[in-house]
């Protein structure tokens, strides 16, 4: 169990809340800690579209403790509307169904089910856009 | 029953899950296919859905029709009978998605499949009282059924998500309300049982077909119309037979349930069926139709709805995908895929 | 500053341990290596630096300095453990190289040890997927071989491959490791099977995946002044550098560009005052047909989008251009993770004394060593001299 580290994420993986930069416009997901030389206040918080295509995709078929109950499941990096990559998991779609440069949304699911007494971490995947 | 504000829809969303089985492919397994089946397909849910995730997606195209920043609801209320944790709201994790947190009532609603309306008439009151402007009321289940249960055939997976606001910006105006509740034990799921039981046809007069006439005649009566005076109707739909034979003893058409009836094809959402139907009615219907909606909860009760769709109807409908868009995309699995994905495969 | 040699090095077979403990597999290989070094003794030790990656995911011990120090017979000897995921056995190369440098020591050990096979596959793969963002990446359940297997299918569409052209890696590979008889894999295989072999992570098949299995190699460092009294042909840290990228795919501005790999190896190709044309024989993070692809390219030993096309053409085998995994490679000889590094060095000393064997390079005189942690957020290179 992990409440808190998730917990404390729920900004990012609820909404897709990132981080622009106040004097360059430049948007990055997930928001990181200031850098050395930053001003404190360099980066606001912005949610994302959750438009965006995709850059790679793969298809796991060996996984990691805790994903079995998915397997096989896509996973993809997805070039988002505002510039930042993002990795996640791919969801409604078969691997026949997907190509480099295809258009996804963000969709909130399930990503992990730690068991009958742990939390259910819910947060981003991306699928193939209804509309 | 009316509020003392004049409420309405100001924005409406649907969810259902892509994959689908067969009732066919479920009658394989139990009755080697002999006999007939309730419906054609039932919607399942893929396995990273649950009560949680449908929810926000419905509420979000709600909101994206609506227009209506997600801070300014005052209310997220999820009727479902699959909440996914007992005890821990549902309405806390969509309050968060949808960026309704923190100034906002989140509850989770209980009454078999009206939990949703249950939600939709609180919504009501909240607003029609004057004490918020904006609240958000769901419908939505990944319905349990035991295998090989008459109720596996149809026990599906859907959403509908209403936001109830002030009547004047409402594309749809929700005119007057009725509830009926008696205690109707033809379906219920002990605390700590993983599949719900039933009376078999006692869940047929005594349960269904009382509860749902008599809430239905109690609004006409205080409208003072008939059947014929509505465009469209919604019933609560356990199968394809039962709203059709209720709407027929009514004395409402088959036109005028056409649009709402999904059962057919995606099976009993419970909490979600006649919210979707209600939503699947709004993507067709145009300003100045009337759309009659009664609800059914087993235990037992229903709650009948009277609304009148407004020009707003024409702006908003297309600012999220329609509930045709979400049918289309239909994947059918078979029997081994979908015990897998709705945990009834011992995984150990 | 004095120059420092490899004056004792040894590994034990990469393999599926299971009645054996980490400490022993430390053991068997600081003992062979102290073999290999006649006249050196536990006494002239004066640092241990313990590559390991997993050991508190998988092996359950923590304190592994101490712990493997008392069990190989290096009580009291300073002894800390060196973790950076893959790159693990590089970077304590290059810990041991400055401590001898600095004067803090005359003989320094680095020993490479993992014991993943305690654990069954499903920890092994959370643990490694671990290394990337835990918190941003992890979740997503999103493994190493995944994450490699993102950068096959961009390269794939990027420079109009197949996945068939990445076959001639673990071909290679598999054919050099038939002749090592320390290699957990020691079978051939050919293109046809490639084809063949079932998804992991698609497009990265079966035969495209090394095995993260167990296993501990051990390396001897000593200043100029002890490696004089010792006898036989000598091998010379020339050069060593550790670099670093985002431990996250997504926050690289060009995915497909291994930065850290490039720096790594440049900069301790210039430390040892040695240009990238004058390696004869490599040692890389080669999980994957496309690991070495890009390493390769990230050097500059081909131009980006070539690396399958020259490996099609012979250029990985020991005649070739770039002749790497001569024993087998993480593909065949094994994945043993944090221990990798120590592993490519105890091989390119094979070579640069002449005793490869079968898969000698011929007249193997400047040999480069760069172990990857994850996808490349950290690498560290060794550069190697035969005197």
């Amino acid at each position: 169990m992990e409440i808190a580290r998730h917990w404390r994420q729920r900004g990012a993986r609820y909404r897709l809340e990132g981080q622009r930069s106040r004097s360059t416009g430049a948007v990055r997901f997930p928001a990181q800690p200031p850098a050395l030389g930053e001003e404190l206040n360099e980066w606001e918080l912005v949610t994302l579209s959750g438009r965006g295509e995709i850059y790679s995709f793969s298809v796991i078929r060996q996984a990691p403790d805790g994903y079995d109950a998915f397997t096989p499941y896509p996973v993809a990096l997805v070039r988002l509307a505002e510039g930042p990559l993002v990795s996640a998991q791919l969801t409604d779609c078969a691997e026949g169904d997907l190509a480099i440069g295809q258009s996804v949304e963000m969709a909130t699911r399930l990503l992990v089910d730690g068991g009958a007494d742990d939390v259910l971490v819910y947060g981003y995947k991306f699928r193939p856009t209804i509309q | 029953m009316r509020p003392t504000r004049p409420v309405g829809v100001v924005g409406y969303g649907v969810y259902v899950p892509r994959y689908r089985i067969a009732a066919k492919e479920i009658a394989r397994l139990w009755t080697d296919g002999q006999g007939g089946v309730p419906v054609d397909a039932k919607s399942v849910p893929g396995p990273d859905e649950d009560t949680i995730t449908m929810s926000i997606e419905a509420a979000r195209n709600a909101l994206a029709r609506a227009g209506v920043p997600a801070e300014r609801l005052s209310a997220v209320w999820i009727g479902s009978e699959s909440h996914p944790y007992s005890v821990k709201p549902s309405g806390t994790v969509v309050a968060e998605a949808l960026g309704a947190a923190p100034w906002v009532s989140a509850a989770d609603f209980e009454f078999a499949c009206k939990a949703g309306t249950e939600a939709l008439t609180a919504g009501m009151a909240l607003v029609g009282s004057g004490m918020a402007d904006y609240a958000l009321a769901i419908g939505a289940d990944t319905a349990q059924s035991r295998p090989g249960d008459a109720l596996e055939y149809t026990a599906s997976a859907g959403a509908g998500a209403f936001i109830i606001g002030p009547a004047t910006e409402a594309l749809a105006t929700i005119d007057a309300t009725v509830s009926y509740a008696t205690d109707t034990p033809d379906f219920y799921r002990r605390a700590e049982r993983p599949y719900p039981v039933h009376g078999n046809r006692f869940t047929g007069e005594p349960a269904y077909f009382h509860q749902i006439q008599s809430a239905a005649r109690r609004l006409l009566d205080d409208l003072g119309k008939v059947a014929s005076d509505f465009t469209y109707a919604i019933f609560h739909q356990p199968n394809a037979k039962f709203p059709q034979a209720v709407a027929k003893r009514l004395g409402f058409s088959d036109a005028q349930i056409a649009p709402g009836l999904l059962s057919p094809q995606i099976g009993n959402t419970y909490s979600g069926a006649a919210l979707v139907g209600l939503g699947a009615t709004l993507d067709v219907a145009q300003p100045g139709d009337t759309i009659f909606v009664t609800s059914y909860g087993s235990g037992a009760g229903s709650d009948a709805y009277a609304l009148t769709v407004t020009e707003g109807i024409l702006e908003r409908r297309g600012r999220a995908p329609l509930t045709e868009a979400y049918l289309r995309r239909q994947v059918f699995v078979d029997y081994g895929v979908y015990v897998k994905w709705v945990g009834k495969l011992v995984m150990g | 500053m004095t120059n420092i040699y490899v004056i004792g090095s040894a590994a034990t077979p990469v393999g599926e341990h299971y009645s054996r403990s980490l400490a022993d597999l430390a053991s068997e290989a600081v003992r062979g290596a102290f073999a290999s070094a006649p006249g050196l003794t536990a006494r002239s030790v004066g640092a241990l630096y313990v590559a390991n990656a997993l050991g508190d995911n998988l092996a359950g011990q923590g304190q592994l300095g101490a712990f493997l120090a008392s069990a190989v017979g290096l009580r009291g000897v300073p002894a800390l453990r060196v973790e950076a995921a893959g790159a693990s056995g590089g970077v304590a190369m290059q810990q041991a190289a400055q401590a001898i440098a600095a004067g803090q020591c005359e003989v320094a050990v680095v020993l490479g040890a993992e014991k993943v096979t305690d654990r069954l596959e499903g920890a092994l793969e959370a643990a490694l997927a671990s290394q990337s963002d835990a918190e941003a990446e992890g979740i997503n359940g999103l493994t190493l071989n995944a994450q490699w297997a993102l950068l096959m299918r961009r390269y794939m569409h990027e420079y109009g491959y197949s996945a068939d052209a990445f076959a001639p890696f673990p071909v290679n590979a598999h054919a050099n490791a038939l002749k090592n008889p320390q290699a957990l894999y020691r079978f051939a295989i050919n293109a046809d099977k490639y084809r063949k072999a079932g998804q992991i992570a698609s497009p990265l098949n079966m035969l495209d995946c090394s095995s993260v299995a167990d296993g501990a190699a051990c390396v001897i460092l000593a200043a100029e002044s002890v490696a004089q009294t010792i006898a036989g042909p000598r091998v010379r840290l020339a050069g060593t550098a550790v670099a670093t990228d985002s431990p996250s795919l997504a926050a690289r501005p060009d995915p497909l560009d291994l930065t850290a790999a490039r720096a790594s190896a440049h900069i301790a190709l210039g430390r040892a005052h040695m240009g990238l044309g004058e390696v004869q024989v490599f040692e890389l993070s080669d999980p994957h047909g496309i690991a070495a692809a890009l390493a390769l390219e990230a050097f500059g030993c081909y131009g980006r989008g070539e690396a399958p096309r020259h490996a099609a053409g012979g250029a990985l085998a020991p005649t070739g251009r770039t002749p790497i995994a001569t024993a087998g490679g993480y593909k065949a000889r094994g994945d043993v993770a944090g221990a990798s590094g120590v592993y490519q060095v105890v091989e390119l000393v094979r070579q640069l004394r002449g005793t490869a064997g079968p898969s000698q390079v011929p007249g193997a005189r400047i040999a480069l060593a760069q172990s990857l942690g994850g996808i490349g957020a950290t690498a560290a290179t060794c550069v190697l001299v035969s005197e």
